[in-house]
């Protein structure tokens, strides 16, 4: 109960803080709209209101207040505005529509699931090869390390381009630029986690004249597992950045990402904001949903006490 | 069994030497040692931290390679006897999986080594029995005290055939009633299964009560100052502590740790 109070608290405190905002952030356009119907703004001369600054007007016209948190096409959406936006884009629209929500969450999560998968996979692989082979360790991590400094809106236009040119295009060049954000995590996590038990339980297999794949097997697999869910929580959520930050570039089709740009070319603010928050909460559903996996995972395997 | 492998030494160490090449420069583990176990023999190392007990044990194991003498495990070098699971090794910490149950980390040792599935099981219960454990096969190692923990790793240690047991401080975590408790089953249990014990340990009375041999060693260079074969009988009830023989014992003990130390005390 009180942790429902807090985060209720702490939830009002953001929305009570967004209102405020909305008022000098949208007075000017506001104060235009509301002229332009005949009412009476003070300053009267369009100049004089350039003058002022935001704080100014507010004071000047108190009345225009409610007129920011409603406006056609705000700087900065109202939370009811988004709200309703992602009501009428997800629960009204038929999930077929290309104004639905749901279809470009869609397009945008089946990249990320593609591309976490293919990113997870390599990175898995990587991390066995670098904790087996000191060659590997020495060659590999520093590249892994550099792919991570190059931003990757300037790499996601020259990948999608490059494999549009050997005639790769949907769903793959956003799946892997999805991968390519998230192998990272994986395998700074899993050379951690195979490398996590300790000398003396490498004595104790040494002890058996266990074989390097059962020590892998026995060993190092499953003491690594606590690091891989740390790693792909992380990983996962770089994946749908990657996704969406993959349909920027490709001509807006479809896709959070797409709904982000069309948004911005028409100035839809309202869109804008919807389209972030349903990628925000798809990778909150994300995370929590390996939450899950990870809990039920290390339970059934003993270390969840 | 012919006669020659009975009658030969399980262990045999002769001038051996190890030394650490560190940061520091060279460190002197074990200097000329010479050392013979019988078959049988429940063999201590007693002597003050930086003695190479531990190196010695770890050298029988092949964990460490001696860089001079000679040693020899069963007629074998130490790497051989390894390669044919010759002994089980008791660390220091119980050093259980967590993912897995008692009974699954008893089997670690057996899934490795290739027995069958039905051998496995019956292993497994047997070791449980022997070290008082049985019915926790299901528990997994957070759910046991330090003591079931210590004693389930000596079930594993034992659950395949080698005939040597090598155990480093093995109770050193524990209090003392657990720890006389523990001596008194490990007694019981070396009776019961003839196996030859080498048993690494700072405690005077752990090595005095526990021992046909006691090896008592002193540091910088870790070496052997004494070798006492103890006179007491194999029957040992825990208040033979109390006799004038184990007393003597015990005090001869005493002296090889003072006399090891030389000045530097």
């Amino acid at each position: 109960m009180k942790q429902v109070l807090a985060v209720l608290t702490v939830v009002a405190v953001i929305v009570l803080f967004w209102y405020g905002s909305c008022i000098p952030m949208n007075i000017k356009g506001a104060l235009t709209e509301l002229e332009r119907d005949g009412a009476e703004v003070q300053p009267p001369k369009a100049s004089a209101r350039r003058d002022l600054g935001e704080f100014g007007l507010v004071l000047n016209n108190a009345f225009a207040i409610p007129a920011t948190w409603d406006q056609k096409k705000p700087r900065l959406p109202s939370p009811h505005q988004v709200t309703i936006e992602l009501w009428e884009t997800t629960i009204q629209k038929k999930i077929t529509s290309k104004r639905s929500l749901i279809y470009h969450g869609w397009v945008t999560l089946s990249a990320t699931m593609l591309g976490f998968v293919i990113g997870t996979g390599l990175g898995v692989l990587l991390a066995v090869g670098i904790v087996h082979s000191r060659v590997m360790d020495l060659s590999v991590m520093p590249w892994a390390i550099v792919s991570q400094t190059i931003p990757i809106i300037a790499l996601a236009p020259m990948i999608i381009v490059v494999l549009y040119s050997v005639g790769v295009q949907g769903i793959i060049p956003k799946a892997i630029i999805s991968a390519y954000l998230s192998f990272f995590p994986v395998v700074v996590g899993m050379v951690k986690g195979l490398r996590s038990p300790d000398a003396m339980q490498l004595d104790l297999l040494r002890t058996y004249n266990a074989s390097r794949s059962q020590g892998f097997w026995k060993l190092r697999l499953p003491a690594s597992m606590p690091y891989l869910f740390a790693s792909l929580k992380i990983g996962i959520a770089a994946s749908l950045v990657g996704a969406i930050v993959g349909e920027l570039p490709t001509g807006a089709v479809a896709g959070l990402g797409a709904r982000l740009l069309a948004g911005s070319y028409y100035g839809q603010t309202v869109q804008i904001w919807s389209a972030l928050f349903a990628a925000a909460i798809l990778a909150a559903c994300l995370v929590g949903l390996l939450g899950l996996i990870e809990k039920s995972v290390l339970r059934r395997m003993g270390m969840a006490q | 069994m012919n006669t020659e492998s009975t009658t030969r030494p399980v262990i045999e160490a002769q001038q051996l030497d190890l030394t650490f090449q560190t940061n520091d420069g060279p460190i002197h583990a074990l200097k000329d040692v010479n050392l013979t176990i019988d078959r049988g023999d429940f063999v201590s190392f007693i002597g003050p931290s930086g003695c190479g007990k531990t190196t010695f044990l770890r050298c029988i194991a092949a964990l460490e390679k001696p860089t001079g003498g000679t040693l020899t495990v069963n007629g074998m070098t130490p790497d051989e006897a390894r390669r044919k699971r010759a002994y089980g090794y008791v660390f220091q910490a119980a050093g259980l999986y967590p993912w897995r149950t008692i009974a699954k980390n008893i089997k670690l040792p057996l899934e490795i080594m290739g027995y069958s599935a039905s051998e496995q099981e019956e292993r497994v219960s047997k070791v449980l029995e022997l070290v008082d454990l049985k019915g926790f096969g299901g528990k997994f190692p957070w759910q046991l005290s330090g003591g079931m923990q210590q004693r389930a790793s000596i079930a594993r240690a034992l659950a395949f055939d080698a005939d040597i047991l090598l155990m480093d401080e093995p109770f050193g975590a524990l209090d003392e009633i657990v720890r006389d408790h523990l001596n008194e089953q490990l007694l019981a249990l070396w009776d019961r299964t003839g196996k030859t014990i080498g048993f690494v340990t700072h405690s005077i009375p752990e090595a005095v009560y526990l021992s046909t041999k006691i090896v008592v060693m002193s540091p910088r260079p870790g070496r052997i100052t004494d070798v006492i074969d103890s006179p007491l009988p194999r029957e040992r009830p825990l208040d033979i502590r109390d006799s004038a023989e184990f007393i003597d014992v015990a005090h001869r003990v005493r002296e090889g740790l003072r006399a090891g130390h030389g000045d530097d005390v």
